[in-house]
């Protein structure tokens, strides 16, 4: 193999199909050919089994749709408090000053630490799963966004000065149309951060979603339902991310030109 | 008249951790007249660049003033057009928006916007580059835009900092002759940096020699070659003596400039 050379696209859809193929088949030896007890991990045709049943039996399909609104719902509410902020400390040096010391701060406070007091606040509704991810993005997204819109390149400012824009131009039409692809970026990168944080909040007092699922399923030793819930989880975040790069490309057909 | 006055304006930079001070400009003084095209020439670090900035607002003089059309310069204006050596194209704006980016600041209306618009990509050749992203011109192509932007904001002086610096020799003469072909027509007061002694000479109506660092002017020297110049002016004695002429001056501020490095 030569460094940096590039590989076909067919060999790029094989090769990324193969590890799947792999790992499932190393999981099913592993499982069918009785090496680990079914006690602690099921074989991949009881997952499959089992998330039938989820699903069919169940209202597992409910389940999603709640963690999915929560995951969305938090993290919208992040985004839309989190995106102007950070514009405005990444375009303004002194409102910087003034939130990045405790942004920064806030954002090494892990969001599940706050599981047990946002209970006490908020109780164990809808509110305080949404205030987990919250918690656990605005932060987040605040820095990220500041320093992508600092670091936009000075010589387009320069140049949009030397054309007549004032502050408000700077910003409105440099400032946030040179960042809004890395902006666009971030946001689905935080996004999956926030399934992590649902998660969590759906372990600890919770009576749906994938999170309850999954806890109610160790209880049963159901690892069949545990590894399927998972891997939806999986396939949901591979469907978000590629909604993200698709809406991307579209929003921003130059950064691809 | 004077156009342009550039009085005793130095740049100090202060020192970077207790260190020395950096004089990047020395207290220059020139006057550019009205319809002047202007090189100023040489060496990397002299302090060209630093004095372009100053007029164009983006940096503040330590000492002395500067002044257009006899109002002092205090910040960039769309008065003073600039063209940058790297490419500044917004990235996000079509080639017709980029040019149109300083009329639409200055609120000028959409339909006289698209006709100032539509006439500049004529001059520089771009009309049927018009819906095209920077991205997916060349270099030249760029630069072209660049320039189209800057003239389409009708400023009252042009100001270039190597701007054909990254192009290759042939392009960089074809940018030339196109640049010198909008200036012979529109006569706009030009100002245009470059280490490039035949490029300063075949533009330019003076030629401004500056010292290596810390920067001054050396020498001013009146280019006589009539306009319209072809670019088989590059060969004619005339020019070779200017040639030589610039070669000596510049020259022994390169070797003290490699000196110091």
């Amino acid at each position: 193999m030569k460094p940096l050379a590039p590989v076909s696209t067919p060999a790029k859809v094989v090769l990324g199909l193969l590890f799947f193929v792999l790992f499932f088949a190393a999981w099913a030896w592993a499982t069918l050919g009785g090496h680990v007890s079914k006690t602690f991990l099921a074989d991949p045709l009881t997952m499959i089994e089992d998330g039938k049943l989820l699903i069919t039996k169940q209202g597992f399909l409910f389940d999603i749709g709640m963690t999915i609104w929560r995951v969305v719902g938090g993290f919208v509410l992040a985004a839309l408090v989190a995106v102007p902020i950070g514009v405005l400390m990444g375009a303004y040096k002194p409102i910087e000053a003034f939130f990045e010391p405790f942004v920064s701060f806030a954002r090494y406070l892990p969001a599940s630490a706050f599981i047990p007091l946002l209970i006490l606040w908020a109780g164990i509704g809808e509110m305080q799963k949404l205030l987990v991810i919250f918690i656990g993005s605005v932060f987040q997204i605040i820095l990220m966004v500041a320093v992508t819109v600092g670091s936009v390149r000075r010589d387009l400012v320069e140049a949009a000065l030397t054309l007549g824009a004032r502050d408000q131009g700077i910003l409105a039409r440099v400032l946030i149309p040179s960042a809004a692809p890395d902006i666009f970026e971030i946001l689905r990168l935080v996004l999956g951060w926030a399934w992590t944080y649902v998660i969590v909040a759906e372990l600890i007092g919770s009576s749906s979603g994938i999170g309850h699922m999954i806890i109610d399923s160790q209880a049963l030793l159901a690892t069949g339902q545990i590894i399927f819930g998972i891997i939806v989880i999986g396939v949901i975040g591979l469907v978000s991310d590629f909604l993200f790069k698709a809406a991307n490309r579209k929003l921003f057909p130059w950064s691809f030109a | 008249m004077s156009k342009l006055l550039i009085e005793n304006a130095s740049r100090v930079f202060p020192g970077v951790r207790g260190g020395a001070p950096t004089r990047a400009l020395e207290p220059a003084t020139i006057t550019v007249g009205d319809n002047d095209f202007v090189t100023i020439l040489g060496p990397s670090g002299c302090g060209k660049s630093t004095l372009l900035r100053l007029v164009a607002g983006l940096d503040t003089p330590t000492t002395g003033r500067i002044m257009l059309d006899g109002k002092p310069v205090t910040r960039p204006g769309p008065d003073r057009g600039m063209v940058f050596q790297s490419y500044t194209l917004f990235p996000w704006l079509t080639v017709a928006d980029n040019v149109a980016f300083g009329l639409r600041e200055r609120g000028v209306p959409a339909t006289e916007r698209s006709r100032v618009v539509g006439e500049w990509l004529t001059r520089v050749g771009l009309t049927s580059f018009a819906n095209h992203y920077p991205k997916q011109l060349s270099g030249g192509m760029q630069q072209r835009t660049a320039i189209a932007r800057a003239l389409a904001n009708n400023p009252a002086i042009l100001l270039l900092d190597e701007p054909f610096g990254a192009l290759d020799n042939q392009t960089r003469a074809l940018m030339q002759e196109l640049l010198l072909g909008i200036w012979e027509r529109e006569r706009k007061t030009v100002l245009f940096v470059t280490h490039d002694i035949e490029e300063a000479i075949f533009l330019a109506s003076r030629v401004v020699v500056m010292s290596a660092r810390p920067g001054r002017i050396k020498a001013d020297v009146p280019i006589a070659l009539p306009y319209p110049r072809h670019y088989t002016v590059k060969t004619s004695p005339e020019f070779s003596t200017l040639k030589a002429r610039l070669t000596e001056e510049i020259r022994a501020e390169a070797v003290l400039a490699a000196e110091a490095h």
